[in-house]
């Protein structure tokens, strides 16, 4: 009971994150909600038992992506365009349509936590059964992400040295003090290509 | 940026005394994965987050002269083909891929070496991951830096 109250405040927290960002012209304080929305997903993860996603989401959600989100704005501006008046109201039937469909197909799930859901009759019974004498350690989830789903697990670590291949080959380059003569020439390539 | 934080000094001492704890509590949920919650990709992440702290504080150039570009690019594969040789090796020793029976006389023995293994391979690619695409974004920050002062 007290878990459903927990939860249902940090969710009302998180809306009001989720308003605030919408609502706020200032990157900057824009970005350090977002790491306050990743925080409070992260307690609600703890209160889940979810302890290895709070884990993730507090260390990438409210702290590295947070960074990496001011290193960016460093090199951009912190105050948001304007944008000219757009038709809010058809910004606004679309997003309550869409979110009125996503509600209306959550009524046939099963309801959380409910032991009769498929989701606990496929795999789940025989890893919580059996992990313990095929691989032998006391955290499931390891057994689970290191040996059963191994295959996806290495997929998920090429997914993320892609990742890094892929800023390194947008934005990575041999870092060597540039001269004069370069400086100047790469000055005017940025700022005929900003014009383009 | 970087010029004023170095100049803070209580951020200065409070990060240079949280550094080692963060790197050393990384090294425990990268090798207690197995018993308590934790594993290589959130360990990856806390380690790269002590060297991202230092870098806010320092500067990215002080960060490269503790783990230079070439470093981390080199761990982003190592860890990668860590995990994928593990495979390879279970192969070899006539199981299938990753599977982790084969690799001792034991399969429980096996799995947990497989696991340590793999768990290591993912927390070497996040970890430099992590690293280099933080080192990326702040060293164009601060070349634009340098570039306005000159």
């Amino acid at each position: 009971m007290s878990d459903d109250l927990i939860i249902a405040v940090l969710m009302v927290f998180m809306a009001l994150t989720g308003v605030a960002i919408a609502r706020l012209h200032n990157l900057f304080a824009v970005v350090m909600l977002t790491g306050i929305f990743s925080l409070l997903g992260a307690a609600a993860y703890v209160v889940l038992d979810a302890v290895d996603v709070a884990f993730t989401e507090a260390a990438v959600g409210a702290g590295v992506s947070t960074v990496l989100m001011l290193g960016t704005l460093a090199l951009t501006n912190s105050e948001e365009k304007p944008a000219p008046p757009k038709n809010m109201l058809a910004a606004l039937a679309v997003v309550g349509i869409t979110g009125a469909v996503l509600i209306y197909g959550t009524l046939d799930m099963p309801h959380f936590g409910d032991p009769n859901a498929p989701i606990h009759h496929h795999v789940a019974p025989r890893y919580l059964n059996d992990s313990g004498t095929e691989i032998g350690l006391p955290n499931v989830v390891t057994s689970v992400l290191a040996s059963y789903r191994g295959y996806d697990t290495l997929g998920e670590t090429f997914v993320v040295f892609t990742a890094a291949a892929g800023v390194l080959a947008i934005l990575g380059r041999v870092r060597r003090p540039k001269r004069r003569d370069e400086r100047a020439q790469t000055t005017e390539q940025t700022s005929g290509g900003g014009k383009s | 940026m970087n010029q004023l934080m170095k100049e803070k000094i209580v951020l200065r001492v409070i990060s240079k005394f949280l550094i080692p704890y963060i790197l050393l509590f990384a090294l425990y949920v990268q090798w207690h994965g197995d018993f308590g919650p934790g594993g290589g990709f959130q360990a990856g992440v806390i380690f790269a987050a002590g060297f991202i702290l230092y870098a806010l504080i320092f500067g990215v150039n002080t960060v490269r002269e503790v783990i230079p570009a070439y470093a981390t690019r080199a761990l982003l594969a190592i860890g990668v083909l860590t995990y994928a040789l593990v495979g390879v090796a279970s192969i070899l020793m006539g199981g299938k891929f990753l599977d982790y029976n084969v690799l001792a006389h034991e399969p429980t023995h096996g799995q947990h070496i497989g696991i340590l293994l793999v768990e290591l391979g993912v927390g070497i690619t996040v970890a430099s991951a992590m690293i280099t695409i933080f080192c990326t974004f702040a060293g164009r920050a601060e070349d634009k830096e340098e570039d306005a002062e000159t």
